[in-house]
């Protein structure tokens, strides 16, 4: 257990590092959120209630979603892995005597802990100092929001650990990223709150791990979901992670069994 | 001229490289195309809950968004690479430009320059032939003549921004994010109409950052609307005077950046 807690904190170390990047970070987030918030604003104006959901819940949802960026990294950074496998790197990966997958899981949970401290906080501070946004009644529903913020970055580095083990296929893995961070943003309401999707779209996407990394989060942090509710969303989320960290960890085991890696 | 010439010969090369991947670099033109749709079927969702958003509906708003999808999308093609300034910046490689006979603009510009890029613009050009049939306005020539103008000036506005927020990275070399704020940030926020931001933020996209003229006042005048600021008329057509400023301010802070800049070292 020891090596694992000590590449989560070199992953955490690792990003603390850059400084000025986490700040153009929160900057950024905060444009985009700022963005989104006005014609959500605007969309509220025109329809009261819409998804059972005042302005100021829409608002919420907006710099919710934008503070996760830093936790599920829905744009990337995608896992160095990737990279290691197309340039052979990942044989000396294999030779150390750690599970791969929990190896990259600690230290992405790092750089995920980082991210919710320093980039996800500041943001959600812009977003609450600029507009009037719904807050989470009382320390019960914070705790569920910060469960479902867990679960949500076990979802983000199962998909992500999934898109990088590809490069053990496809050599270049880059395209296969490319997708994934269009795909991520889009479908787990990052863009648009899944709410304002279409039937039966929005149900068919509710379903899919993405919105596990987003959407139900934010539900969570909005009160959307009590009692057998919440536990029901928050068995979504994990019921996603297992999946996702158990086909990580089977895909490994067979890509190290029949793939060569690069080189020879 | 000549960095025209080498533009196009070192944007061959790297379309050949890109080709080897053929996988990759479909997927990569997909993935751009899909981040292009994606924005147009937001702004259908949009509309499927609110008809009209500060008195502009569906098409005049699809309208701002292929103006603005176009601008950004050509500045992209031809100058987006010039955001890994940073990159170049922290592993040595504008060092390795600096000693070839081609300027470093071009050559940051171009590099790993590929069709994917294009995904981008042809989505916005197929909103706009989507969007243009369906505007209620009143087709006189100098309206006509205006779309073209828009798209063009738009395009140059958007590379000097992009241009200007590179040259950032010269200063603070991991800022690379801090400019995305402005150059994705500003794509986003102008495929609305700026009307629905209130006063302040359309002062500042008028007056410091001049997003407004990429699409918007041009299309105050295509779509004959009040400016809510309450502008001259003539604000409407001075995007070609903004594009040709912000060029010409582009293009000193980069010299000024590139005359500083002395290498990481190491």
């Amino acid at each position: 257990m020891g090596v694992y807690t000590s590449v989560f904190w070199h992953g955490l170390r690792r990003y603390a590092t850059y400084r000025a990047a986490t700040a153009a970070g929160i900057l950024t987030n905060s444009v985009f959120g700022c963005v989104s918030a006005f014609v959500l604003i605007a969309v509220w104006e025109a329809r009261p209630g819409l998804a059972g959901w005042d302005a100021a819940d829409a608002v919420a949802f907006v710099f919710v979603a934008q503070a996760l960026i830093g936790v599920v990294a829905p744009f990337g950074p995608s896992l160095e892995i990737g990279e290691r496998i197309r340039t052979g790197d990942v044989a000396i990966d294999l030779i150390r005597p750690v599970a791969l997958p929990a190896w990259w899981l600690a230290q992405d949970l790092g750089r995920a802990a980082f991210g919710a401290v320093f980039r996800g906080v500041p943001t959600f501070a812009v977003g609450a100092l600029l507009f009037t946004l719904t807050l989470p009644d009382g320390p019960a529903q914070w705790l569920a929001f910060a469960a479902a913020t867990l679960l949500a970055a076990l979802v983000g580095f199962g998909l992500r650990y999934l898109y990088a083990l590809s490069a053990f296929w496809v050599v270049d893995d880059r395209g296969v990223q490319a997708v994934a961070w269009l795909v991520g943003p889009f479908f787990s309401g990052m863009f648009l709150p899944l709410a304002l999707f279409p039937e039966p779209l929005g149900a068919v996407l509710r379903a899919l791990p993405w919105s596990a990394m987003v959407q139900v989060p934010a539900e969570v942090f909005l009160g959307d979901h009590t009692g057998a509710g919440l536990a029901a969303a928050l068995g979504f989320q994990a019921a996603w992670a297992a999946a996702l960290l158990l086909a990580g960890r089977a895909l490994t085991a067979t890509a190290v069994r029949r793939v060569v890696v690069q080189g020879g | 001229m000549a960095e025209a010439g080498a533009y196009l010969r070192l944007a061959a090369a790297w379309f050949r490289s890109a080709a080897q991947y053929p996988l990759s670099l479909a997927l990569l033109t997909l993935s751009q195309v899909g981040a292009a749709m994606s924005s147009v079927l937001a702004i259908v969702f949009v509309f499927g809950h609110a008809r009209v958003l500060s008195g502009f509906d569906l098409g005049d708003v699809l309208f701002l968004y292929a103006l603005s999808g176009l601008a950004f999308g050509l500045a992209d093609f031809a100058f987006g690479s010039v955001e890994q300034l940073g990159t170049h910046i922290r592993t040595g490689t504008l060092d390795t430009m600096l000693v070839r006979p081609v300027s470093v603009l071009v050559q940051i510009a171009v590099d790993r320059f590929s069709p994917r890029r294009l995904g981008k613009v042809v989505p916005a050009a197929i909103t706009l032939c989507y969007a243009l049939p369906r505007l209620d306005t009143d087709w006189t020539p100098a309206r006509i003549a205006m779309v073209p103008a828009t798209v063009l000036c738009g395009a140059a506005i958007c590379t000097a921004i992009w241009i200007l927020g590179a040259s950032l990275q010269f200063y603070v070399t991991e800022a690379r994010e801090a400019a995305n704020s402005v150059t994705y940030g500003g794509s986003a926020l102008t495929e609305y109409p700026l009307s629905i931001y209130g006063q302040d933020v359309m002062r500042v996209v008028t007056f410091v950052v001049p997003l407004a003229f990429v699409n918007w006042q041009p299309a105050l005048f295509i779509l004959d609307r009040p400016d809510p600021l309450g502008l001259p008329e003539w604000v409407r057509f001075a995007a070609p005077a903004v594009a040709v400023a912000l060029l010409a301010c582009a293009a000193l802070v980069w010299r000024t950046g590139m005359r500083r800049y002395a290498s990481t070292g190491s």
